[in-house]
């Protein structure tokens, strides 16, 4: 601890010099407190929020790759809105996110409640349960392709061998509504472990006695989870939901390698339309544009999110 | 029972892909392109022609490199960046504080693909574009909002008294943070640690926009693009690309799986 530079007057010794002026400065805790998120706020500042302006202001203007354009104020979203290819890229948006964020929810719950059951091996299941999550998405979206290849699908190939569907099949990625269906299987393949592992850790906070109180007076299997369960299971869930709909509604990895939008844009997402126009096309107003519709949702999202976080 | 018979049809389901991309990377072409022959197994011999072209043919080794580099790096200098941040967020009292730990927070939830077409030109004028250092500097934009949230959880655990008595004892602040409270917070470190490490070995959209000469492609993006020319797939070696550019994430994981378990339900939760 610094002593007073009175004591040390008194005791007769020099005074404090400029290094431990200093250092009693920085020693003072709000000043500590600022040096040590300098470097965080430095980062996020200039690689964060200049780049959102940054793209508020393509959005704004005329610029494509290589020439700075002219402020054109609204122009690129009216152009947006007014496109085939982005209306429809709306709407996919919301089918794909509304379809795999639900299948996550049912599923994750489910698979969560059968995996806090008292298991053997119950190390091995949990792991194997959480290896979509961790392997590369990209990498393993290219397996997924090739098991929906047009000609050697071994989806179709079983499905016909066990006489489900007669040959030759559905051409998963190159006819809209299974294209979405696939890319949609291959979210919630991916997403699911996310949605298991998080629920299970609140299912594991739920004490015995809940169930064992629910069990004595009678409530069935199905009563005991709607009303005891599910009620306190709900925080996390809500939690996982706030997270999971921002990143499938911007989802772009899945998509990207398995159908890139097509066939004919029937599955393009915010995020890939944004890519193609902004990127492969050169547009980058235009596509900062389109990317910036993944914000109203953002917004939400953490509207929702602080209020949770505030009531905790 | 009734478990299993449940978890049974779920584990086929998680793990097919990953056996069928062992099988395929093995199979020859003649076999895998073969209607008439089960795919499910390989029948006419375990061929390595598949991982030799991935070798000999692309830039495979190069590709791995460039992605152990940008992790390592990103993902030092983002745990770093975000202890620090962590704790004075955490624990040290001043004006502002809880505003910064939303902000952070926000940036955390912000989705890749909503920066990528203006961080791709914030990288050209920093003169950065088309290399693996454009990566390293932009990773830290998502590695350390995560990282940082993550080590807030963990430091709020860490008793008070234990710093004011370091203080008390004559401690400046920087030394109770590096020998009182940082070796007291490793668990959440390496936590930090093996997610930053996954996300940026795992990350797509950023690779993919920035960098665009083969030799500078991350795994990641050389398996998914430089095996696709035009309409011809090269499916063995894609899958036995997948695998081994899989396989470093697949050991950290399986050393470190308690981990990944309480970070991934510590960032969900907490957060």
């Amino acid at each position: 601890m610094a002593v007073g530079p009175r004591v040390l007057e008194a005791a007769g010794l020099p005074g404090p010099g400029r290094q431990s002026r200093l250092r009693e400065w920085w020693e003072q805790e709000h000043v500590f407190g600022y040096g040590l998120i300098v470097p965080a706020v430095v980062l996020l500042v200039a690689l964060v929020a200049f780049p959102f302006g940054m793209a508020i202001y393509f959005s704004l203007s005329d610029y494509w790759v290589g020439s700075p354009g002219a402020f054109v104020g609204l122009t690129n979203y009216r152009d947006i809105l007014g496109n085939e290819v982005f209306r429809q890229t709306l709407q996919n948006s919301f089918v794909f996110t509304g379809i795999a964020l639900s299948l996550k929810v049912v599923l994750g719950v489910w698979l969560a409640m059968l995996l806090s059951r008292n298991l053997r091996f119950k190390r091995i299941i949990r792991g194997i349960v959480l290896l979509p999550f961790v392997i590369p998405t990209a990498l393993s979206t290219l397996a997924w392709l090739w098991m929906f290849d047009s000609l050697y699908s071994v989806v179709n190939w079983t499905a016909i061998r066990v006489h489900l569907i007669s040959a030759p099949g559905p051409n998963w990625l190159g006819q809209a509504e299974y294209a979405m269906a696939a890319v949609i299987a291959v979210n919630v393949w991916r997403g699911l472990p996310f949605f298991a592992i998080t629920v299970l850790a609140g299912l594991m906070a739920v004490p015995k006695e809940f169930h064992e109180a629910a069990e004595v007076d009678g409530a069935s299997s199905w009563g005991r989870f709607w009303y005891v369960t599910l009620p306190l299971i709900k925080p996390v869930l809500g939690v996982v939901i706030l997270f999971s709909t921002i990143f499938t509604f911007g989802d772009f990895n899945i998509v990207q390698v398995l159908t890139r939008g097509g066939p004919i844009n029937t599955t393009h997402l915010f995020a890939t339309l944004a890519y193609q126009v902004g990127l492969s096309g050169g547009n980058l107003g235009q596509g900062a544009a389109i990317s910036l519709f993944i914000f109203p949702l953002l917004a939400l999202v953490v509207f929702f999110q602080l209020r949770y976080i505030r009531k905790e | 029972m009734f478990a299993y018979a449940n978890l049974a049809p779920y584990v086929f389901f998680v793990l097919f892909p990953f056996y069928f991309m062992i099988v395929t990377s093995f199979k020859s072409n003649a076999e895998l392109y073969n209607l008439k022959s089960i795919p499910f197994w390989i029948q006419s011999g375990v061929i390595m022609d598949h991982y030799a072209l991935l070798f000999q043919k692309t830039d495979f080794v190069t590709w791995m490199k460039n992605s152990l580099a940008v992790a390592v790096v990103a993902t030092t200098v983002s745990v770093i960046i975000s202890i620090l941040a962590g704790y004075s967020l955490a624990r040290l009292r001043f004006r502002g504080a809880a505003t910064f730990g939303t902000a952070i927070f926000v940036t955390y939830l912000i989705p890749t693909t909503l920066l990528f077409l203006p961080l791709s030109q914030v990288v050209v004028w920093l003169g950065l574009a088309d290399s693996i250092y454009a990566l390293m500097v932009v990773y830290p934009t998502f590695l350390v909002p995560f990282c940082t949230w993550l080590l807030m959880g963990y430091f709020r655990t860490i008793p008070r008294e234990v710093e004011e008595c370091a203080l008390v004892d004559g401690a400046t602040r920087i030394q109770t943070l590096s020998r009182i409270v940082l070796p007291m917070a490793i668990p959440g470190v390496i936590c930090a640690v093996l997610f930053s490490f996954t996300l940026c070995w795992n990350e797509f959209t950023y690779a993919l926009t920035f960098i665009s000469q083969s030799a500078n492609k991350t795994a990641v993006v050389g398996v998914t693009s430089d095996l696709i020319r035009g309409d011809i797939y090269f499916w063995g070696s894609l899958m036995a690309g997948a695998l081994l550019a899989s396989i470093p994430i697949v050991i950290v994981y399986v050393l470190f799986l308690d981990y990944y378990v309480s970070g991934l339900t510590a960032g969900a939760v907490k957060g």
